[in-house]
């Protein structure tokens, strides 16, 4: 399947691009959001795409890429979880709180490395990561699902019903 | 709007003074920009286009406002670095990259209150002569990033951006930029690196300061959220009147946000220094946890040194030189930073007796090596070898001397890197060591101590990778 931006997307992106009118360069992040929002991760041809729109060489998107946690580069779940894994959320139980959602959904975690940290369910509804610090740690154990942001989260269950 | 009230539950404690905080969780309160006008807000966006630029800087550094971010440096004094006889364009960027664990305030300013933001910037921007500034947010908020640019839309449609505003002949143009999961992005030059679109380096200073070379090479502001914020509010009361609150050198309120083992975690803004570690731990948060004693507390985000329970801590000097129990430390800059720590970002991390200490401080490590942006050889591979040993510590693989080995390795990072984050993830492991040393050698096993050679394979059979 070929790669194809939809023109409603790109006109977003061509918006977006605007609010850096000294340089297009830093208009790199955005327009992975953007491309990661839609496709769900940063293909290859993403990267050649956005080179493309800003006038870069490929090397400095894939770059970028790598780099920040943000990215991803293969296709998660259909929702993707994020677990805050740092100290305050893992004082309230965020580790077992991964166990627990990779049981429920069926996810297996035991192929996962620094450098490909997301683990995907069997039916490929869920994928899951740890995440560093997700800045409310007053409320752990918390988790990102997509874009949406849950607290305390104790009923695995009800929170995975939540997402058909 | 009548007297304020907040939802059941969320109340401020008796000993909270709410200043930048004062709507978050207010009843009735709201987002919308017709809310917040109906409170006054941007009245002291308008009263600053009376007034000559300088003049609000002075204000500002009369109030001696310290930076909230971290490094509690002056902000006025920050602005006061600009270059005089300037050509180029100024930019002003806020710092909304919030992740230093521990550290969970500003969420709720973006979440529910952005117009403050907004408007602190606005004026800060008008200080300092910016007509471009970025707000620069943690992917991990992406409805505070969606909130942000909702109020900033709202803003200009009633004229509070854009050209002209209010008739001053001031044009300022912000946008919201979103970062995309790296911590070394709340590092100022490694944010500025981000911003112009590649990996966050931090940049070496000098020459890179960002005052004189930031954004673009050109002068660029960075600051905190809430110190944004406490701008809008220094003008209102003027910077002399503002630094009545807090204590002298330690000027206004904070906000403090408190983890960990006790009964009620939560923030809670205050005069800074006017509440000690004790009121804060036992009045304001229910205390520890039934049946539970203290053993360490992490006072300003997980990169503060720890102190432990039973430390006496001597500070001041001369007529003032006093000696304080952890429960006495009262919460501001100068006396966490003379005991030893940081009153950094405002993160308190409680710890009591049920943890151990090892498991804690692999914690902290486990976040360092992941965090690490890599460019300087001594953080990049050090963080790394504190995780591995911390790693085999929690797992009983290590020998009593890797102990040693760990603190000389965090003691080979601190002070040669680029950037502060060597010492931010040196710090932990070295404070750790000091204090809780019999602990960590506790959980080693003597009986391996001659298979040093052999740490690849420990590591591998305690399936660590």
């Amino acid at each position: 399947m070929s790669f194809k931006v939809p023109t409603e997307l790109e006109k977003e992106i061509d918006e977006r691009v605007t609010h850096y009118p000294v340089s297009k360069r830093s208009a790199v992040l955005p327009v992975l959001h953007a491309l990661q929002h839609h496709f769900g991760f940063i293909e290859e041809e993403a990267i050649e795409w956005t080179a493309a729109k800003l006038d870069l060489e490929p090397i400095k998107v894939l770059e970028v890429v790598t780099f920040y946690p943000g990215f991803r580069q293969s296709a998660p779940g259909k929702y993707h979880i994020r677990v805050c894994r740092t100290l305050s959320c893992a004082m309230a139980g965020s580790y077992e709180l991964m166990e627990e959602i990779c049981e429920k959904a069926d996810i297996d975690r035991s192929g996962v490395t620094h450098h490909d940290p997301i683990a995907v369910s069997k039916d490929g509804k869920f994928s899951i990561e740890f995440a560093e610090c997700l800045a409310s740690c007053g409320t752990g154990p918390v988790c990102l699902v997509g874009d949406d942001f849950h607290e305390e989260v104790k009923n695995v269950e009800g929170l995975l019903k939540q997402y058909k | 709007m009548s007297a304020i009230s907040y939802r059941s539950g969320k109340e401020p404690h008796p000993k909270e003074h709410r200043v930048v905080f004062k709507n978050v969780d207010r009843e009735g309160w709201d987002t919308s920009i017709a809310t917040y006008e109906s409170e006054g807000g941007y009245e002291q966006l308008k009263k600053a286009f009376g007034m000559e630029p300088s003049a609000i800087t002075d204000e500002v550094k009369k109030a001696g406002l310290r930076g909230r971010g971290g490094a509690g440096f002056p902000a006025g004094v920050k602005w006061g670095f600009l270059p005089p006889n300037n050509e180029k364009p100024v930019y002003l960027i806020c710092n909304a990259d919030e992740s230093e664990p521990g550290t969970f305030k500003d969420r709720y300013i973006i979440h529910q209150d952005p117009h403050q933001l907004i408007e602190g910037m606005a004026i800060s921007c008008f200080a300092t002569g910016a007509h471009l500034a970025y707000i620069y947010i943690r992917e991990e908020f992406p409805e505070g990033a969606e909130i942000l640019e909702k109020a900033i839309a709202e803003a200009h449609e009633k004229g509070y951006l854009g050209k002209d505003i209010q008739g001053s002949g001031f044009d300022l143009e912000i946008y919201v930029h979103r970062g995309a999961g790296a911590y070394i992005c709340g590092e100022e030059t490694g944010l500025i690196e981000s911003l112009e679109g590649k990996r966050p380096y931090p940049r070496i200073k000098p020459p890179y300061f960002p005052a004189a070379m930031g954004l673009y090479l050109c002068p660029t502001i960075v600051n905190n959220v809430e110190t944004l914020c406490h701008v809008k509010h220094i003008l209102e009361v003027g910077g002399e009147k503002w630094s009545e609150t807090g204590t002298p050198n330690n000027t206004g309120t904070r906000i403090l946000c408190v983890s960990g083992d006790v009964q009620k975690p939560g923030y809670f803004e205050v005069e800074v220094g006017k509440v000690t570690m004790g009121e804060l731990i036992n009045d304001m948060c229910g205390g520890l946890k039934e049946g539970r004693e203290l053993k360490a507390v992490i006072p300003g985000g997980s990169s503060a040194k720890v102190l432990r329970a039973d430390e006496v801590f001597s500070v001041g000097k001369g007529d003032d030189a006093r000696e304080l129990t952890i429960w006495d430390i009262p919460m501001d800059f100068d006396t966490l930073a003379a005991c030893g720590s940081m009153a950094g970002s405002g993160g308190v991390i409680v710890i009591d007796d049920s943890r151990s200490i090892s498991w804690v401080l692999n914690n902290i490590n486990n976040f360092y090596a992941h965090e690490s942006c890599g460019q300087c050889t001594p953080c990049r591979e050090g963080s790394l070898w504190m995780k591995k040993i911390t790693d085999r510590v929690v797992a009983g693989k290590a020998s009593p001397s890797d102990i040693d080995t760990l603190d000389g390795v965090a003691r080979n990072i601190d002070g040669r890197t680029i950037c502060a984050f060597g010492e931010a993830a040196s710090w932990p492991t070295e404070s750790f060591v000091e204090k809780f040393r019999d602990e960590l050698v506790a959980d080693t096993d003597p009986e391996l101590e001659d298979d040093f050679l052999n740490a690849e394979a420990i590591t591998a059979a305690a399936n660590l990778g």
